[in-house]
């Protein structure tokens, strides 16, 4: 088995996701996060904890939502049985003029992407929305980048992230 | 998780896993109805064709509102203003429907088995929107969800149906599901409207609405069709409401937390009293919202591209 990112690469690529986004946005005006289910909403948890550790602001807390793409998919009649059970896409806040930070783990077609852009804009009308990703594993099919990127992987070759939530251990390895 | 099926029938098909799939896949379509854009692309280019040869309003809009909020074009056929009043069987309406090229058609019918004779003669998928006595399964799951919405759990949970079980197809499919689910299924009514042996199917049959009323957890009052009076199947509709109305008396022997629910339309002050019907305890309302969640759950759930056999 092949590891991409051990628990410390982990940390370090979110640290340069967070390095990138204050270089950005200084004071995190207006910030609100939303995590694309699954894994990017865990890894969206550890960008806020590692982002108001910097600003040594322990309760710092954005507004927060997840995102479900299921039904916003362009392959559903594709899939067959495998479309996994609907998660919550849950926005309990007033995303109008906000700055939204979009957070997935892996970046490669950039399809979810748009579907999640497409979620977004119809809960209303943000002022920015800015992608950070863990992985970028390039092959884009999409006119879609990324805005912070913890770790380039370009490659074909499938990989999984895995969270201390739910594989007990922070790492991305080649399947 | 989708269904692997192509049809939805009758719940008497569905096993206790499936009905569970439809149960955990409500919430996301109902989170739809409450942001500024209350539509998802989920099935834009699908065509949905409702085809009903009884009256309706509630089902058919409950079902064209669910359809358009999943994108889908509808096409809405009655009776009275198409071909079959010209003579046109329904095989022939439906290989119609299907040469337009509908990904699903939604039929009601007054014969029980109509859905099904579509279902065998059609590529389309079929959802079964009322057939005679027979099922309505897309009630019996918004009425299956509203309970497990508000009691989370189908474990020892009484559930009393009151009124004409025997002509009620929103009964039949209660009764399927609710007892897959492992509710404890009761019914009450004037014996001429309990279906012989309904024991066999697992629920208890009560007479007196007053017993049957204390140890429920939720009540569902049935539609008391007015024109079955003429076949003399109850003496009177007063007699009627002097037994089985679900009043507020009646109420204060139920449990304090118990639900009252009605498939529609009502008949105020016959099967149920008007302060019943408007009390705390109603969902009858709630009922209608999730009819329309439980409907796109079906449209999603369907594997319209499934093969024949599994009717």
């Amino acid at each position: 088995m092949d590891i991409i990112l051990d628990s410390a690469g982990f940390n370090q690529a979110v640290e340069k996701i967070c390095s990138e986004i204050l270089r950005d946005n200084p004071s995190l005006d207006n910030l609100a996060v939303v995590g694309m289910h699954t894994k990017g909403v865990f890894l969206s948890k550890r960008i806020t904890e590692a982002l108001s550790k910097r600003l040594k602001k322990p309760s710092l807390q954005f507004p927060f939502g997840t995102i479900d793409i299921t039904l916003y998919r362009d392959d559903i009649d594709d899939l067959g049985l495998d479309i996994p059970l609907i998660k919550d896409t849950e926005i309990p806040f007033d995303l109008n003029k906000k700055n939204i930070l979009l957070v997935d783990d892996v970046l490669f077609t950039g399809r979810t992407v748009r579907a999640a852009l497409d979620i977004l804009i119809s809960f209303g009308r943000p002022k920015t929305i800015k992608l950070a990703v863990l992985i970028d594993r390039g092959n884009r099919e999409f006119p879609i980048e990324a805005n912070y990127v913890g770790f380039k992987y370009p490659s074909a070759k499938k990989i999984k992230v895995e969270c201390k939530e739910i594989e007990k251990v922070d790492r991305v390895i080649v399947l | 998780m989708i269904l692997n099926r192509k049809y939805l029938l009758g719940l008497q098909n569905l096993d206790k896993k499936e009905l569970q799939i439809v149960l955990d896949s409500v919430r996301p379509f109902k989170s739809l109805f409450t942001r500024s854009v209350k539509k998802a692309p989920t099935l834009l280019g699908k065509t949905v064709v409702t085809l009903f040869y009884e009256p309706s309003t509630r089902t058919r809009t409950s079902f064209e509102i669910a359809a358009k909020r999943l994108s889908a074009d509808v096409v809405n056929i009655t009776v009275a203003a198409s071909s079959v009043v010209k003579g046109e069987s329904l095989i022939d309406t439906g290989k119609t429907l299907q040469a337009m090229n509908a990904d699903y058609i939604i039929i009601r019918h007054s014969l029980s088995g109509a859905p099904d004779i579509l279902a065998r003669s059609l590529d389309a998928s079929i959802i079964n929107a009322g057939d005679g006595f027979h099922e309505h399964p897309t009630q019996g799951l918004l009425d299956l969800y509203t309970i497990y919405e508000k009691k989370k759990s189908f474990e020892n949970l009484n559930v009393l149906l009151v009124g004409d079980i025997l002509h009620s197809r929103v009964a039949k499919s209660n009764i399927w599901a609710l007892t897959k689910m492992g509710a404890k299924v009761s019914v009450a009514g004037p014996p001429t409207l309990i279906p012989p042996k309904i024991e066999t199917l697992g629920v208890e049959v009560y007479y007196d609405l007053d017993e049957a009323i204390k140890k429920a957890d939720v009540v569902n009052i049935l539609r008391i069709q007015l024109e079955r009076q003429k076949e003399n199947l109850f003496p009177s509709v007063h007699e009627y409401v002097e037994l089985y109305q679900l009043t507020k008396a009646r109420l204060a022997k139920a449990k304090k937390d118990i639900l009252i629910m009605h498939p529609g339309p009502m008949n105020r002050g016959i099967e149920i009293s008007s302060d019943a019907a408007d009390s705390v305890n109603s969902v009858i309302n709630e009922q209608v919202t999730n009819g329309i969640a439980v409907r796109m759950a079906v449209l999603f759930l369907l594997k319209p591209k499934a093969g024949k056999n599994e009717l």
